[in-house]
């Protein structure tokens, strides 16, 4: 402590003793010390004069903008639909019985839906010509989101203009960077979208093996145990589909519910298939099986689908739907779903109400389906019974995606030639995160009958007895 | 199906009819006679035969399906035909503002002059912030104080909390103050005036109910630009037809089951009113950016992107993977250091070596600060440096330019100059969905490449129709000049609303031929004070204040539509200015115009 005045007066000393240009050169080295350290490091890499950076800039070939596409390439040869794809649509001048389309409930040529949907369209006209924050509400917009809430029974729920737009910004509205997501591999393309825009870290699980889940999740557990301070501040979520739209098959929900609670999970369902299909009165994985509400803690759905409409919406808790007005990207930036196509899901609705017997309807000929399509003898089919997606592949497997593709797509041209119409499931291959196997997508239709169900197996056997 | 002979006489003498009008579009965008191949005819768009498509047989649905696959080819040269001569043309008419004659420095002082954004007094600044600290603190006490009357999550004890706790802060005790500005319910149509659902919070916002009344407003909150958002007319008629005949939706993706004529067609009239090759269109805007970014870049490509650029953008990039730098809001200079340095340079992280590619991204009209994009100076920067050019036009289509064209058409630049152009139908057509529209590689790549394409839904026929009719009337193809009035009555409105405004001492951003108008308020309580009264006097208006802007900047968005009459823009006006004087708006310190202003 003595020292300390001492040492003043010392530098004190040191400096009167030296003239100031050293202290000034000195300085100066100092800084340009820090300088070449620092800034230096930093900066640029190169430098190159005037001459040679126009060398460069002449030099520098780009790759082009986009490759050359195959002008045989399948995705540029789609089908031309000439007529309402009801039960029946007319598909490059064929009348086909419609295996292909999503319209699981026929509620697309519901008649009074068509009638209210063009009252809307004469009383509000066709665009909402705005985002929901900037007077694009409209009050079918606010009848819808309470309709869809208190059908479900929950809480609150939030309408987006596209059921892809959906799934993809509800996911990232909650899991952030940092975050864990554990998912199946089979989840949906705009499931795995959502994933990629959030930035967590994410977990694929085998297809409904919970075993496989449970072994991520223990090593999840230990990770944490590593990094407890971090682990505080993880959150976990799981994403599952009710029905995958990739398989056909129905995810295990109590399963999946028991692992949430067990781990501190939270779990995101993409009802967009099993909404108003499964369950006795189409309220989804849920009803079906009989899994408390509070269980799941966002539900989210395309209305793509048995809904007979475009958009899609979340339903949950007030707690946490209501994050989304603020922070899912596709309903604050983009503008709310058309008044007309709103109310149509308000009609399709009011058609779920009251005409409860259509989903065991629908469940019925789903099994129909499923015990005919089983016995194909060159094709093998994937599906729960009750759902009403169905997957059909070739049951020799060939040695590549590509020949089985071109098979497929053979075989669903020459069905739709003999007046079915059933199509090759469309991916886009290289960007999937998990391999798909190619296969024939067929959906299941409330509306057809025995005989249509018959008459389907009779010409798709035939086709494909020929083609394979 | 079936009665194909039938009509087929009616079907040809239609063909001929259409062809004569599509014929005066071109002849509108400037190609005469001679100098548009003859092979044209036979692949210009039919407005009505597509109709006959569904009806008719296959017989005669083929020829007009055959016909747009398989001439390619004559579609390719007459679209080259169509851009080449519309730039030409254009050059030499007088509405055209950037020629080749005039130097690309002049038209940027030019583009200056006729761009304001006005710094803020000092004293507004400071005041603004404190404002806003102000309101902060006041929310931690009022949190402190009272238990918040927020939804708890139930059931979930000992998980991580699921939000952020300063968002959720800033939503619970800041926003809510103002959150009756936002989300308002309207029930009538979003025109020229709209309807607004009164509602009233009994809980300082927590919770609104409905009081049972309206307020009819002058709607100066909607993107209808071109007034096409109307529940009567062409418009609303055709779609309703084609909602009775096709359904309201197609419940698949286009390359399953969801494409039909009217698709096929609605992409060839848009590749055809902007001048390119081909087009592609989806059913959302937004998903239009966010699903189709991704296939067109990928990591070890270099984006640069406006700093203004809109969320579809910023989350498309995200997903991309691609290097992103951000340049300064419309600032050329900072896009070509930027650029410059890194054709240089390179990827710094993959040791220096050449960027596959470099995009430039920016919009037509930034629809947060008014401004229009200085295209002819990026165009020049974009060959300079070899970058490629994607252009968002999703608020100047239809609404900029001598045809509706998009900024591409008010610069009178070429079409194939911007590598890509991207718009939404939400706006100007007053329907829903957006488009990818350039060179026929571009479109064969994303057809077979764009997860919107391949995964969502198709787009709805009646929404799809709503395009169809009203990009048919902008450009003149239903005979009559509808469409033309209705683009001039656009600008019109817009200088004059404009003009009007900086005379009474406000500011305003952005470009003066800009229909998206925001006027600066800058304190986070005046946006909210602002709307309100504007209510009161039946002016409805949208405040956009942070997160959307910086702190400092919150404003006023009026958006103009063709729909406004003159005496409506004038009401609207006194009472801003009535207001302004109240709230202490006229902050501006530039010279006022001491004339009247000319309509
Ligand atoms: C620049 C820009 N791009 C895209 C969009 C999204 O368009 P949509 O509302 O059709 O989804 C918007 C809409 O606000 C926009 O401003």
């Amino acid at each position: 402590m003595v020292a300390i005045p001492y040492l003043f007066n010392e530098i004190e000393r040191i400096f009167q003793n030296t003239p100031l240009y050293v202290i000034v050169l000195e300085g100066f080295l100092l800084l340009s010390v820090i300088w070449l350290l620092f800034v230096k490091r930093n900066g640029r890499g190169k430098r190159f004069s005037r001459e040679e950076e126009e060398a460069i800039i002449a030099n520098y070939e780009p790759e082009p903008l986009v490759a050359n596409t195959n002008p045989n390439h399948p995705l540029l040869k789609t089908h031309l639909v000439q007529s309402k794809v009801g039960k029946r649509v007319v598909v490059d001048g064929n009348d086909c019985l419609n295996l292909a389309t999503h319209n699981y409930l026929g509620l697309l040529e519901d008649k009074k839906i068509l009638e209210d949907a063009c009252n809307t369209l004469k009383k509000y006209g066709v665009g909402s010509c705005g985002p929901r924050g900037f007077y694009g509400t409209m009050d079918v917009h606010l009848d819808l989101e309470d309709r869809l809430a208190k059908f479900m029974g929950m809480e609150e729920s939030v309408v987006y203009s596209y059921g892809f737009s959906t799934i993809a910004s509800a996911i990232p509205a909650y899991a952030k960077r940092g975050d864990v997501v554990f998912a199946d591999e089979m989840v949906n393309f705009s499931i795995q979208k959502g994933l990629d825009a959030s930035r967590s870290t994410i977990y694929y699980y085998k297809h409904n093996d919970m075993a496989d889940l449970e072994r991520l999740l223990i090593e999840q557990q230990a990770r944490d145990a590593k990094n407890p301070k971090k682990a505080a501040k993880t959150r976990r979520f799981l994403v599952a589909e009710g029905i995958y739209i990739n398989t056909g098959e129905i995810c295990p929900l109590p399963a999946l519910v028991a692992l949430r609670a067990k781990y501190k999970l939270r779990l995101f369902l993409d009802e967009s298939i099993s909404f108003g299909t499964l369950g006795k009165t189409g309220h989804g994985l849920t009803e079906h099986f009989n899994v408390e509400l509070i269980e799941v803690d966002l539900i989210m759905a395309g209305m793509e689908n048995s809904l007979a409409t475009i958009g899609g919406f979340c339903v949950g808790s007030h707690f946490i739907v209501e994050h989304q007005r603020l922070s899912g990207l596709g309903y604050c930036f983009s503008a709310s779903l058309p008044p007309l196509l709103t109310q149509a899901a308000i009609s399709a609705l009011d058609r779920f109400e009251s005409e409860p017997q259509m989903f065991a309807e629908l469940q019925q000929i789903a099994r129909k389906v499923q015990e005919v399509f089983g016995k194909f003898s060159k094709l093998t089919l994937r599906a729960n019974e009750l759902s009403p997606v169905k997957h059909l592949y070739i049951a020799e497997q060939r040695a590549n995606a590509e020949e089985e593709c071109e098979l497929l797509t053979k075989i669903a041209n020459k069905c739709i030639a003999a007046g079915v119409a059933v199509i090759e499931a469309r991916y886009l291959n290289n960007l999937e995160k998990h391999p798909i196997r190619q296969s024939m997508r067929v959906t299941v239709n409330r509306l057809l009958t025995d005989a249509d169900i018959k008459h389907a197996y009779d010409v798709i056997e035939r086709v494909s007895k020929e083609v394979l | 199906m079936g009665n194909s002979n039938g009509d087929s006489g009616e079907v040809q003498q239609e063909r001929q009819r259409n062809c004569d009008i599509s014929n005066s579009w071109n002849k509108m965008k400037g190609i005469t006679e001679e100098n548009m191949p003859k092979e044209c005819d036979s692949s210009t768009v039919e407005l009505r035969a597509r109709k006959n498509g569904f009806k008719d047989n296959v017989v005669e649905a083929a020829p007009t399906n055959g016909c747009l696959k398989n001439c390619t080819a004559n579609t390719t040269q007459c679209a080259t035909a169509n851009g080449t001569a519309c730039s030409n043309s254009n050059s030499n008419s007088k509405q055209s503002l950037y020629t080749p004659a005039k130097k690309l420095s002049e038209f940027a002082a030019e583009h200056t002059r006729k761009t304001s954004f006005e710094e803020v007094p000092l004293h507004t600044a400071c005041l603004t912030y404190l404002g806003f600290y102000l309101l902060m603190i006041l929310g931690y006490i009022n949190q402190l104080l009272f238990v918040p009357k927020v939804a708890k999550e139930e059931n979930r004890e000992g998980y991580v909390t699921l939000y952020d706790a300063f968002e959720s802060f800033y939503s619970r005790y800041v926003y809510r103050r103002v959150r009756d500005c936002w989300n308002r319910p309207i029930c009538s149509v979003p025109g020229d005036e709209v309807t607004l659902k009164d509602r009233v919070t009994n809980d300082y916002g927590w919770s609104f109910q409905f009081t049972g009344t309206e307020t009819r407003c002058l709607n100066l909150g909607s993107y209808n630009y071109l007034g096409f958002a109307d529940a009567t007319g062409p418009c609303a008629e055709q779609s309703e037809e084609t909602a009775r005949e096709m359904g309201l939706a197609m419940t698949s993706t286009r390359v399953e089951l969801g494409t039909t004529q009217l698709h096929l067609d609605l992409e060839s009239l848009t590749a055809r009113y902007l001048g390119v090759e081909d087009a592609i269109v989806f059913g959302m805007g937004f998903a239009t950016n966010a699903l189709n970014l991704p296939s067109l870049i990928s990591p070890g490509c270099l984006v640069l992107s406006d700093e203004k650029n809109h969320a579809s953008i910023i989350l498309g990039l995200r997903l991309s993977g691609a290097t992103t730098k951000v340049f300064k809001h419309n600032n050329m200079r900072d896009l070509e250091r930027v650029l410059r340095y890194n054709v240089v340079h390179g990827n710094s992280k993959n040791g220096g070596k050449p960027w596959k590619k470099i995009l430039i991204l920016v919009e037509g009209v930034f629809s947060m600060e008014g401004s229009i994009v200085r295209l002819p100076e990026i165009i020049a920067l974009k060959k300079k440096y070899k970058a490629y050019l994607y252009l968002d036009e999703a608020h100047s289509i239809g609404a900029m330019g001598p045809h509706g064209g998009g900024a591409v058409d008010y610069f009178g630049a070429d079409p194939k100059d911007i590598d890509i152009l991207m718009g939404t139908f939400t706006k100007s057509f007053g329907s829903a969905g957006g488009y990818i529209a350039g060179s026929k590689r571009l479109i064969d790549f994303l057809r077979t490449n764009s997860h919107a394409h391949c995964y969502a839904s198709s787009m709805s026929p009646p929404i799809a129709q709503q395009i169809y009719t009203s990009m048919s009337i902008i450009m003149g193809l239903d005979g009559t000049d509808t469409g033309r009035q209705k683009i001039n009555q656009l600008a019109r409105n817009t200088r004059y609303f404009r003009r009007r405004l900086a005379q009474m001492g406000v500011i305003t951003y952005g470009h003066e031929d800009s229909p998206v108008v925001p006027m600066l308020v800058y304190l986070f309580s005046k946006i909210g004070a602002v709307v309100r009264t504007l209510t009161t006097r039946h002016i409805a208006v949208v405040g956009v204040g942070f997160p959307a802007t910086p702190i400092m900047e919150g404003r006023i968005r009026y958006c103009l539509s063709a729909a406004h009459t003159k005496e409506q823009l004038d009401y609207a006006l006194e009472v801003i200015d009535e207001i302004s004087d109240r709230l202490g708006l006229k902050y501006s310190r530039k010279p006022r115009e001491p004339n009247t202003i000319e309509y």
